[in-house]
């Protein structure tokens, strides 16, 4: 199969206007009668579902929270970028498009890419006509900040919860369209497959959380917007429901995985402090603008330290290694993302982390306090700083935190085409969901942007492209045979986790799936290694299989059972990774395969060979994946390899 | 340095469903760190009980960075527990001390029936701002975001009340089980912003009249709410709403 992104024709700046113009409609009158699902409620399915409903379709939306507000969007702290260029600075959308691209090392989209920087400017003005209420400055108008080593300043905020607001804002919106009968919403309602019918996405089976009963729901066009896969590490700071059953289910029936390896590390996070840990907490990177990272020299100070014989303020200077301003004195602790966590990886794989794990490293704020008094420190971190104490305990006034780095945001997902449909026709990814916009690494305050993007002011119009070819299609029958093979599938599945009746909990099970891919497929990669955690995998999918315990029945509410069904996705998702990781022999942005550094130990990316999109097709349960390429074309932006000495 | 781990007896309210009357069991649960948070007390104890055969405790949460507003346990007489500011997820094991009883509940107010046991059904909220919690703009309509420019102050306070993560906590606290707090919050954030303006008399009353058909109570200026918001939302945004629901009522109409 060749893979057809259907990218418009035309010079890149006309490509969105030209299809905006010339796409197909449809009519007021049969917009009434075309349903659309749309599953997840952050900020791509609410703000989809929303416009949708305003549009005309008749919608239903599905979120497995208690309520479309608490989808995982809601924690995203820093902001959204957008090509305002309020700040008279010179940014344009084209530079954030070429930010953008550079960001995520020449692995994305051109044409996905300058459409995002296109309507980026427009989120704002929505969000802002719905009462967002953004950072503002005297003069009363829209405050901006720098951010992720951009040399503009392109990103509006909330204080530290733009990500609350901007869904509160598009919860709004849902809701009045649920006001006004145009959205069915389901809350507690989990997504367990996709139907299809004669080739196209025709409905889904989800579980209602609360009584367990499977039910059917059917529609012209599915829109999964069910965010990333980050929890395959077990530990990462997505929210514990977060999950990729519902693209998943949708990837066994015909839907292309898009690079699913390329997963993003978060430096400044709170370390693990002990097996029980349950997720982690992201600290905002800006902390990075003041606070030295070091750990010790010496690994016998390390353990000392540890073992809380010697504390950090004993450390004398020379006993001290600020291992990245030794190694990047150019760019010193303001290395991007993917550079400083494996850097602090290093640094403990040596024997030198700080806490009783051995897994931490110093982030100190002595002499930026020593240099700027506590006040000034106080002001620009001090909600970081009350968090932090709040967390750990530990007053980062007087000792240094703690940070290691953690697993953050996923920039693979399901491979879409320009309309943003993945390869079953009617089924579309949006979102966190989809793999499209950010390459091998996104840039901070552009997941906020990319999400309301498409759910604001892409989606509506390419779905029309589809629904136009729809409006003499009947409302979806449920009782097709379809439905009820995948409903009976969805039962029998459910049935056998309840069979097992072994000795190991979904939990256990996906600590110790996190544990292998942590381990792997995490910050550094290797041949050696990603054939090892193959085998790892599969032992770990046979005593999923043979071991697993679960209690209760299905008819109920049993979170234990939802979460059997989140672990053994996550399994197999966690081996298809693992294939991808180890197919692309080249190291970009988040992916750093061992075999493939520079002389310094930098990424060393393969443009010769690596200039592509995995896209892989599942087989059958027992049959390994089949990878499809799709070959990215630079016309604008001339790859170059990225250096911070 | 204390105590690496603490020995913890728990009275923890089980409820099968809506209907069942419900009660306290007494779990005793050793070993618990003191850098564990309250949620990963909760994870270890259904650790134990599923060990034991018997049925975890179901209790809803979602984020643990204390922004969601999933958590919502009454800890020790107290929603969210002692420590002021701060969400059950957000609430560490070091303030608790060796050997002392917890005893957790489900938020109890009618309009939040019980799920099964910690969980409590708040779609009662969701209802409210149904009714009124939005301003009417579709998508594509917008102006410039700096058409309109917004005073700091005002923009600042309407951020606070905006701050709102709708755990309920407010409605627990109260000993009317009002939703005043809650309401109040979204009501605020409008009112202070010019994009709320076209819908204020109409929104105010219908999100109250609806906070009323649901079955919360009225208010008595206790201020539980407020002591016990992890958000520290002010009960000035109570006064607001009174002053706007009642300028609607009585004021001149459109």
């Amino acid at each position: 199969m060749i893979l057809n992104a259907k990218i418009p024709d035309g010079a890149l700046p006309e490509k969105w206007t030209r299809y905006r113009s010339t796409v197909r409609l449809v009519s007021p009158a049969n917009k009434r009668k075309l349903e659309v699902i749309v599953v997840g409620t952050g900020l791509a399915g609410a703000s989809a579902a929303a416009s949708l409903a305003e549009l005309g379709y008749k919608v239903k939306a599905f979120c497995f929270q208690d309520s479309p507000r608490r989808a995982h969007s809601i924690a995203a702290q820093g902001g959204i970028n957008a090509a305002k260029n309020y700040q008279n600075d010179g940014d344009s959308v084209y530079r954030l498009f070429y930010d953008t691209i550079k960001g995520g090392d020449y692995r994305a989209r051109e044409a996905n890419v300058y459409r995002l920087a296109e309507v980026s400017a427009s989120i704002i003005d929505q969000c802002v006509a719905q009462g967002v209420p953004f950072a503002r400055d005297y003069g009363g108008l829209l405050d901006n900040r720098s951010f992720g080593g951009t040399q503009v300043s392109r990103t509006f905020y909330a204080r530290g919860q733009t990500g609350q607001q901007l869904l509160l804002g598009a919860y709004s919106a849902l809701n009045r369209q649920v006001a006004r009968k145009q959205v069915q919403m389901f809350a507690r309602h989990e997504m367990v497959d996709v139907v299809v019918i004669d080739g196209k996405a025709r409905g889904i089976i989800a579980r209602d959380l609360v009584t367990g009963k499977l039910e059917r729901h059917g529609a012209h066009a599915v829109v999964l917007a069910s965010g990333g896969y980050g929890n395959v590490f077990y530990l990462s700071t997505n929210a514990m429901g977060s999950n990729v059953t519902a693209a998943w289910k949708a990837h066994k029936r015909g839907a292309f995985f898009g690079n699913p390896c390329f997963t993003q590390i978060h430096p400044t996070c709170l370390p693990q402090s002990g097996e029980y840990q349950s997720k982690l907490t992201l600290m905002s990177e800006s902390l990075r603008n003041d606070g030295r990272v070091w750990v010790p020299l010496r690994q016998e100070d390390a353990q000392a330290i540890r073992e809380g014989k010697r504390t950090a303020a004993q450390l004398k200077e020379e006993e001290r290694d600020y291992f990245l301003e030794r190694k990047y004195p150019a760019f010193g602790n303001l290395v991007p993302r993917d550079v400083a966590s494996r850097a602090a990886k290093e640094a403990c794989d040596d024997g030198r982390g700080v806490n009783p794990t051995g897994l931490a490293v110093f982030l100190d704020f002595r002499d930026a306090i020593q240099r700027l008094g506590q006040d000034v420190i106080s002001a620009r971190y001090g909600n970081l700083f009350e968090m932090y104490e709040k967390i750990t305990g530990d007053n980062p006034y007087e000792v240094p935190m703690k940070i290691y780095p953690a697993v953050h945001y996923t920039m693979g997902g399901l491979w879409v085409d320009y309309d943003l449909m993945t390869t079953v026709p009617g089924l579309y990814a949006i979102g966190e969901a989809n793999f499209s916009d950010h390459g091998a690494n996104r840039l901070g305050a552009s997941a906020l942007m990319q999400g309301l993007a498409d759910g604001y002011f892409v989606l509506p119009y390419t779905i029309g492209n589809y629904l136009a070819d729809e409006i003499h299609t009947p409302s979806i029958p449920i009782e097709h045979e379809a439905f009820a093979a995948a409903e009976a599938h969805a039962l029998e599945v459910y049935q056998k986790f309840l069979s097992i009746k072994g000795s190991q909990s979904p939990e256990r099970l996906h600590r110790n799936l996190g544990k292998i891919m942590w381990e792997y497929c995490g910050m550094a990669r290797s041949e050696e290694g990603l054939k090892k955690a193959l085998g790892l995998i599969s032992d770990l999918k046979s005593s999923f299989w043979s071991d697993l315990q679960v209690g209760g029945s299905v008819n109920e509410f049993n979170p234990e059972l939802d979460k059997a069904m989140r672990v053994a996705d996550f399994i197999e998702l966690g081996e298809l990774m693992i294939r991808d990781a180890l197919d692309r022999n080249e190291s970009c942005g988040g992916h750093f395969r061992v075999e493939s550094q520079t002389p310094e130990g930098e990424a060393l990316r393969d443009d010769q060979n690596g200039n592509y999109v995995a896209a892989w097709a599942y087989q059958g349960d027992s049959v390994a994946p089949e990878l499809h390429k799709e070959p990215l074309n630079f016309e604008i932006v001339k790859p170059t390899q990225r250096s911070y000495k | 340095m204390g105590k690496d781990t603490i020995a913890l007896t728990l009275k923890v309210w089980r409820q099968n469903g809506p209907s069942d009357k419900g009660k306290f069991e007494t779990y005793a649960l050793n070993q618990v760190p003191v850098h564990a948070s309250f949620l990963e007390m909760m994870d270890l104890l259904n650790e134990q009980l599923v060990g034991q055969g018997k049925s975890p405790v179901a209790f809803d949460h979602d984020c643990r960075e204390g922004i969601c507003g999933s958590c919502s346990m009454y800890i020790n007489g107290r929603a969210h527990g002692t420590q002021s500011g701060t969400t059950t997820c957000q609430l560490h094991m070091r303030h608790f001390h060796d050997g002392e009883t917890i005893t957790i509940e489900p938020w109890r107010a009618a309009p939040f029936p019980v799920i099964r046991d910690l969980v409590v059904d708040r779609s009662a909220f969701d209802a409210i701002m149904q009714a009124g919690g939005f301003v009417s703009v579709n998508t594509g309509n917008a102006p410039d975001g700096n058409a309109v420019p917004i005073a700091k102050t005002h923009a600042d306070e309407a951020f606070n009340a905006a701050a709102c993560i709708g755990c309920g906590a407010c409605v627990a606290a109260c000993k009317n089980a009002s939703a005043m707090l809650f309401v109040s919050a979204k009501v605020s954030q409008y009112a202070l912003l010019p994009q709320g303006q076209p819908e204020r008399r109409e929104r105010v009353l219908k999100m109250v009249s609806t906070m009323d058909e649901l079955g919360f109570g009225a208010c008595t200026n206790t201020g539980a709410c407020e002591a016990e918001c992890p958000k520290g939302i002010g009960v000035t945004n109570i006064a607001r709403l009174n002053r706007e629901y009642f300028g609607a009522l009585l004021g001149p109409g459109d």
